[in-house]
């Protein structure tokens, strides 16, 4: 039951099959990588399990401790516990993080009950300075002229504030240089711990060697082809995804 | 944050239906008024203006001026005059008035009636800076006030209303700001409708001297969200060589309100003027806003947000006048529109042959929340000198589906999600006010708006 689990999921894009029939399943406390070549399915796979409108689920099951969340709106399955740092966060004009953050909160709090500003206001800081995020960042607008980096502290961040059951992190190291990647990676690493399942999606292994999975699976058109310990990360990179494409190209053995 | 006057909701009264022995205004300036305590001159100008009023034609929806605008709500003959209110409902509304928290002067209107007026500081009154009720200073001032009442012509279609407006006109406020003299805290004005079918005619003028520096808010509400009335406001901006104006229009009328507001503001020799707009209420609201720059290196910024739900519906019609060289002017307006709400901009920039070195900008946005909200602009250019910088644009469209993506995967419920998406969409134009106060007070206004607007 303490667990993310997808069962033989498929989805659908305007027609057409981008995850068919994945499983795949996140006990919680475990941080699960999933890497795979462009085009595998990867930010799709996010995208579903965090209920994106565009996304049509056509088979399958996605059970977070047991229920069922593809029936779920998706800001229904944030506020149960999912959470998705985005690839490419959203600017949104005008919205500061401060006030964005506190309408996070706020919702995840009963009917009536309004947030306390102070303590709210402690929290946040407190987790700013665990991602080295200048305190003028909260009267700036979400993502708006953020550098690369600075958009995926922000993801960062935010998981920090809700404390997600399970976190979906797409690319989370796309568009980092070296040091940004050690802060997110740090932030992720003080967040990991018994509450909290991961799936971690890269394309490359080296964000595996700041945050080390406790599996490896490997996603390809759309379905799980390989699973492992993190030594399948460094056999990817030696080998290259040639190597699990060529296996799938060919006839599974009986 | 919500939880001042700005909140209409609370019913006042509940002695409807009331007693109507005012008189409408149609049947005209009332005998005797003269007498009362207003200057011959004065009351001379009235009665041209009464004849200017009933000669001119109303305006139709073919009149350029008022394309695209609900001329058919703009019948006059259900609403009267003002009358004096009772000690109960005056201190009913005194106590509603709360703005902001630290003003340099305050003054208090309902249906056309002084309420109270907190005067000046000492100090400001030794440096000679004014702050009357239009009554008394066209007595004390009399010079400066009849040099700069309604002087300015009125360009953009309201030539009837501005008519009307200076035949009935009773109440308002005159401000004089001296040579050098800066007042540092906001000028506070607030002008209620109470009585069903009353009617105001709110005029504020305000010149600043050269190189003084003054800010005014002006609050237009309703002491009932649903109650019928007239607005018919004026207000002339001066600004003089060098001096620095900051303007808020804060208008909260209730939704049964028909207001027409005509604005002239003039900047002379490197003088800046900035005026925000945020109109929340009315049934069907108009704003006239003519910008000159009249000297070299003035700047003139317009800044509008409107918030229509219901059947609102919101005119607006500027004119950026370019009149000499190096001027700058820059016009931001945002509107939000769900359910049937329609927004009209009508906007032309005006660089005359001598106005070199121009910069003048002009950006509409509309955000269109519902099928049926609809949004009508018409930006236009006119431009007769040769070195100048122009741009306008005008656009419409919906929120983006990747915003609100962003925000329901964090939790936040889809009405919440939408609100801080237009809250943030409005919030450009706000912030561009470059008084805090002022910017916090306006934000607080939208909130309540928002707070009074149901959640589908």
């Amino acid at each position: 039951m303490n667990q993310f689990e997808i069962q033989d999921l498929r989805a659908t894009i305007a027609g057409q099959e981008i995850i068919r029939g994945l499983s795949l399943t996140v006990p919680k406390g475990e941080v699960h990588a999933i890497m795979g070549p462009n085009g595998s399915g990867k930010s799709t796979l996010a995208k579903v399990i965090a209920g994106h409108p565009d996304y049509t689920v056509t088979n399958g099951a996605v059970l977070m401790d047991g229920e069922n969340i593809l029936e779920l709106a998706p800001d229904e399955r944030a506020r149960k516990g999912i959470f998705l740092a985005f690839q490419y966060p959203s600017e949104i004009p005008g919205v500061t993080i401060a006030n964005f953050l506190r309408a996070a909160v706020q919702a995840r709090l009963p009917d009536g009950e309004e947030l306390e500003a102070t303590d709210y206001y402690a929290e946040l800081y407190e987790k700013m300075d665990l991602l080295e995020m200048d305190r003028s960042f909260t009267s700036r607008s979400v993502n708006e002229g953020f550098s690369g980096g600075e958009k995926k502290r922000n993801e960062i961040l935010q998981m920090a504030m809700l404390e997600p059951k399970y976190a979906v992190l797409d690319e989370t190291d796309s568009g980092l240089d070296i040091d940004a990647l050690k802060v997110v990676a740090n932030g992720v690493n003080s967040l990991r711990g018994p509450n909290l399942g991961v799936l971690l999606i890269t394309h490359y292994q080296r964000l595996l060697d700041y945050i080390v999975p406790d599996h490896v699976h490997v996603m390809v058109q759309g379905r799980i082809v390989r699973s492992g310990d993190k030594s399948l990360a460094f056999e990817l990179e030696e080998k290259g995804y040639d190597w699990v494409r060529d296996e799938v190209a060919e006839p599974a053995v009986a | 944050m919500i939880n001042d006057t700005a909140v209409l909701d609370g019913v006042m009264e509940t002695d409807s239906p009331q007693e109507t022995s005012a008189r409408t205004i149609l049947s005209g300036i009332p005998e005797g008024r003269s007498a009362d305590h207003l200057p011959v001159w004065f009351h001379e100008r009235q009665q041209i203006a009464w004849s200017r009023f009933a000669s001119l034609p109303m305006p139709a929806r073919k009149d350029q001026p008022w394309r695209f605008s609900n001329v058919a709500a703009l019948d006059l003959t259900p609403f009267r005059l003002g009358e004096v209110l009772r000690h109960a409902q005056r201190s009913e509304i005194l106590e509603r008035s709360v703005g902001l928290r630290g003003v340099a002067g305050r003054i208090i209107f309902a249906d056309d009636h002084l309420l109270r007026r907190d005067p000046l500081s000492e100090k400001l009154r030794q440096l000679g800076v004014v702050f009357q009720p239009l009554e008394r200073a066209m007595i004390e001032h009399e010079e400066l006030f009849r040099k700069h009442f309604m002087s300015q012509p009125t360009r953009l279609g309201s030539e009837k209303f501005a008519a009307l407006h200076e035949a009935l006109v009773t109440s308002g406020t005159f401000i004089y700001v001296p040579r050098g003299v800066e007042v540092e805290l906001p000028i506070e004005i607030f002008h209620w409708l109470h009585k069903d079918d009353a009617s105001v005619f709110p005029h504020m003028l305000l010149v600043a001297d050269e190189l003084s520096k003054v800010t005014v808010i002006e609050h237009f509400r309703s002491t009932h969200p649903r109650r019928r009335g007239f607005a018919c406001g004026v207000n002339d901006l001066v600004a003089g060589r060098g001096a620095k104006i900051r303007y808020v229009c804060a208008q909260s009328w209730s939704d049964n309100v028909v207001a027409v507001q005509v604005n002239t503001t003039t900047a002379d020799r490197d003088a800046s003027a900035m005026s925000l707009n945020v109109n929340l209420g009315g049934g069907y609201s108009r704003f006239e806003s003519f910008s000159r720059l009249t000297g070299e290196g003035a700047r003139s910024d317009l800044l509008a947000v409107s918030v229509g739900e219901g059947s609102q519906e919101f005119d607006a019609r500027t004119l950026q006048s370019h009149e000499s060289p190096h001027t700058t002017s820059d016009l931001l307006y945002k509107n939000s529109l769900s359910d049937r709400a329609r927004a009209t901009f009508g906007g032309l920039i005006r660089v005359e042959p001598h106005a070199h070195f121009t910069d003048a900008y002009q950006t509409v946005r509309n955000l269109l929340l519902s099928d049926d909200a609809e949004a009508n602009s018409m930006p236009g250019l006119e431009i007769m000198a040769d070195n100048v910088k122009c741009s306008h644009g005008a656009t419409s469209g919906q929120l983006d589906p990747d915003e609100m993506f962003y925000l329901l995967a964090r939790g936040i419920s889809a009405p919440v999600a939408q609100q801080l998406l237009v809250k943030g969409f409005l919030n450009e134009v706000v912030l561009r006010f470059d008084n805090p106060a002022l910017a916090a007070k306006v934000h607080e206004l939208i909130n309540a708006k928002f707070a009074r607007i149901p959640r589908s």
